[in-house]
């Protein structure tokens, strides 16, 4: 039997929290985990499957409720199906929550493409006594509908049978039509007949109508896109404003009126309750305790304080695994490589930067496996709502708070957090705005700082970081929040979905993905910056000096074994270091910059400390001790001798502002690189954080200085 | 954006649903913004003219609520409830 060899492109189109993932996963047989996270990138995930010859290419469309050009979500899906054309729609529907999901597919009917509608999670509406009737819901919906439980591959037979019967019997998808208002009706064909003329043989008549009824529901994208007919937008403009004069409704309203009245009659006629809603749902008993007024936010609060226990200290026994394990392969490859350049690369920058990434991963593994609990549960959104009116004063998301909140203790889980905040706008302002939160890198220069300077209010003065770093942070949100005004500010409308029980499968996915996505995209950048700022703090490894301080260890060496040997030899190599740090290319670097901190009165020493920390944070303290000719272990107290005399206390304290405040790490920016979707927030970033940091510094010394 | 939206004066008269206490159900009759967007945002989630609301539950610091309609459940920000006028039982 002869078949023409072709791939069916099957677009899959769903609300969230469908199950439409879930189908995705075990329809295409996810050997690769997707995972359920909103995406950065909205490039749709594809995988071929074969079924009875066929080569079906299943396109993973976002989730989303409408087919508006609000969100680029729904931008997304809609372009895809109008410019793509793909074979056929799969539409998946929560079958338990039929009258707010259809409306999607009410729109879905008008796009005109062959539709297959998959009633997911049929289970769930079973239970509660849900009875549909598929043949007739079919013939209305125009597309073959088939009952499926996606969890556990349920009806997936049937649904692959029905895609293709539907593409092999191509029957007239644009047959269905929802009904309008007779006027709208009439407005609509004298707007498709234009449409046509002025598009001759490039649109299909469906397309012509569905453009029709997105141009008089006032859709901004359609309406640009169209812009160059005058005359079809003056035509719009009129039949818009005689609708809305006469119907006392917009276009707008009107259209969705109709379509949930088409989806009210459809429900009439294919639905059944068996058992009366009884409503004490499993949900609606475990709301009254998790929403409520008093017992809400403590509940949250607790949890929260679960997982950032497990994160960072069950999370500590591995990173000290990974850290003896980095160290021990160092120590193993140290006699193998010959002395020289190719070994101290290898070392001092290749394993070291292979360790600076894997020590992220028992963090983030953990930090998943709790978000992917909150999310697959349904607690997820709920926190959200918990702690929105918190958040919302400074344009942030109630679901902003989690990855704020985990930024305290580190910045890089944090950011991919902000993975589970739909809009990215919202997301956006999230992840730049966590660096602000002093991560518990930044603790042990606090603590050096405060002990040196103000040693009596020490306490106060970590304390005070603290709550900088919060204020700091929401003052960062307004601003970026108003820098990005106008892109995608939507409603805060979010959906609760019912309580479920997560499955063992999917929280596993959320945790393989996301470890697996930091360690390809991020640890590269993680590893390759690494390796860039060890050598420009390496090198030149000769000074002038270099030959008289080994000229004089040498000879202290030859001396007799005493602890005032001991002590010079130890200076020395402390003298050889220093002399090394400030003659490298980021002591150079360091001493350009100087200038620039002029005005906060920073000296070279300070400004090499600062770049330094660019690695991370806590750096800063032992570039200090190298500065200042102390040893870092041990003698703790003589470098807080060393500094105290150093600077007055209130530019220290500008200092420790400044600390606080600029870019935190590497990691930091290269997972702000790859959670943004771009280097130039990286970028942004970083000149964002360096230009407020120096800000506010400037800021307490001014205010310090009046006061004192 | 949303705040900008003109409610004219007959319209501030009648009851919206953020004027609608806990427990108690209410009848959508139309969104009052100019808010194109808005106003779509809504419709999606099944916000339009005679769906059934019942305001479920409060936040902790009073807003934003949880409302049950269409079988499912919705948070609003108070502020986006304003706009949503309704009739009571």
């Amino acid at each position: 039997m002869d078949r023409p060899v072709r791939i069916v492109t099957v677009a899959l189109v769903g609300n969230p929290n469908s199950g439409k993932t879930t189908l995705f996963n075990r329809l295409t047989g996810a050997n690769s985990p997707v995972g359920n996270y909103p995406r950065v990138t909205l490039t749709p995930q594809r995988r071929e499957i074969r079924h009875r010859g066929w080569t079906l290419a299943i396109v993973d469309l976002p989730g989303i409720y409408s087919l508006t050009s609000q969100t680029p979500e729904e931008r997304a899906a809609r372009d895809f199906i109008h410019f793509n054309t793909p074979d056929l729609v799969l539409n998946v529907i929560d079958s338990g929550n039929l009258d707010r999901s259809l409306f999607l597919t009410s729109q879905l009917i008008e796009m005109g493409r062959p539709r297959v509608h998959a009633l997911n999670m049929i289970d769930e509406a079973r239970k509660k006594g849900i009875t549909l009737d598929t043949t007739a819901m079919a013939s209305m919906l125009g597309g073959s509908v088939v009952e499926t439980v996606a969890l556990f591959g349920e009806g997936f037979e049937g649904l692959l049978d029905a895609i293709i019967a539907a593409v092999e019997t191509e029957v007239d998808a644009g047959l269905v039509k929802i009904t309008y208002d007779s006027h709208l009706e009439q407005t609509i064909s004298r707007v498709t007949d234009m449409i046509g003329e002025l598009h001759p043989a490039m649109l299909d008549k469906a397309q012509c109508h569905w453009l029709a009824i997105k141009l008089l529901e006032g859709d901004d994208e359609v309406l640009t896109r169209e812009g160059e007919h005058t005359q079809l937008i003056d035509l719009i403009r009129l039949e818009r404003s005689a609708l809305a004069r006469n119907h006392g409704d917009e276009v707008d309203t009107m259209i969705a009126d109709a379509r949930y009245g088409f989806i009210h009659g459809l429900l009439q006629e294919t639905r059944s309750l068996s058992k009366p809603d009884r409503g004490g749902d499993l949900t609606q008993r475990l709301d009254r305790v998790f929403l409520n007024q008093f017992f809400g936010l403590p509940l949250f609060l607790a949890s929260l304080w679960v997982m950032f226990e497990a994160t960072f200290s069950l999370g500590k026994y591995p990173t000290d695994w990974i850290d003896a394990g980095v160290k021990a392969t160092g120590a193993f490859l140290n006699p193998l490589l010959p002395p020289g350049m190719l070994h101290d690369v290898v070392i001092d920058g290749v394993i070291a930067g292979i360790g600076g990434t894997l020590v992220f991963l028992p963090n983030i593994v953990i930090l998943f496996f709790f978000l992917a609990l909150f999310s697959e549960t349904g607690y997820l959104a709920r926190t959200a709502f918990l702690v929105d009116r918190l958040m919302h004063p400074f344009g942030l998301h109630g679901k902003a708070f989690i990855p704020l909140v985990m930024g305290f203790d580190c910045n890089v889980p944090a950011i991919m957090a902000a993975r589970t905040i739909e809009s990215p706008h919202s997301r956006l302002i999230a992840i730049l705005v966590t660096p602000f939160m002093a991560c518990s890198a930044r603790l042990p220069v606090f603590v050096l700082f405060a002990g040196a300077f103000f040693a009596q209010w020490a306490g106060t003065v970590v304390f005070a970081m603290y709550v900088i770093s919060i204020a700091a942070a929401m003052m960062a949100a307004v601003l970026i929040g108003r820098w990005l005004k106008g892109e995608g500010q939507t409603a805060f409308a979010m959906e609760l979905p019912p309580y479920r029980l997560p499955t063992l499968r999917a929280v596993w996915f959320h945790m393989w993905e996301r470890a697996q996505s930091f360690l390809q995209k991020v640890g590269g950048v993680i590893l390759v910056g690494s390796v860039v700022i060890w050598f420009l703090q390496a090198f030149p490894n000769h000074t002038d000096r270099t030959e008289e301080f080994t000229a004089s260890i040498t000879v202290a060496q030859a001396q007799e074994d005493t602890p005032e040997r001991a002590e010079l030899l130890a200076h020395l190599e402390l003298q050889k270091n220093q002399d090394r740090l400030v003659h490298s290319y980021l002591g150079r670097a360091s001493q350009a910059v100087t200038p620039l901190f002029g005005a906060l009165g920073f000296d070279w020493r300070d400004t090499t400390a600062i770049l330094t920390g660019f690695v991370a944070k806590e750096v800063v303290v032992a570039s200090y001790a190298v500065l200042y000719n102390q040893s870092e272990e041990g003698e703790k107290d003589g470098l807080k001798a060393a500094l105290a005399g150093a600077m007055p206390p209130l530019r220290a304290f500008a200092f420790l502002v400044f600390i606080l405040l600029y870019s935190p790490c590497l990691s930091t920016i290269a997972v702000i690189w790859r959670e943004a979707g771009s280097w130039r927030w990286a970028a942004f970033s970083v000149v964002f954080s360096f230009g407020f940091a120096w800000v506010l510094a400037w800021l307490v010394l001014l205010v310090g200085g009046l006061v004192t | 954006m949303v705040d900008r939206a003109v409610i004219s004066n007959t319209e501030a008269a009648s009851v919206t649903l953020a004027d609608v206490a806990r427990g108690q159900t209410a009848w959508v009759k139309r969104i009052a913004s100019d808010d194109t967007q808005f106003r779509q945002r809504l419709q999606s989630m099944g916000v339009v003219k005679g769906t059934e609301i019942l305001v479920d539950h409060t936040a902790p610091l009073g807003d934003p609520r949880v409302y049950a309609l269409k079988g499912y459940r919705l948070t609003l920000r108070n502020s986006e409830a304003r706009h949503i006028l309704v009739m009571l039982e």
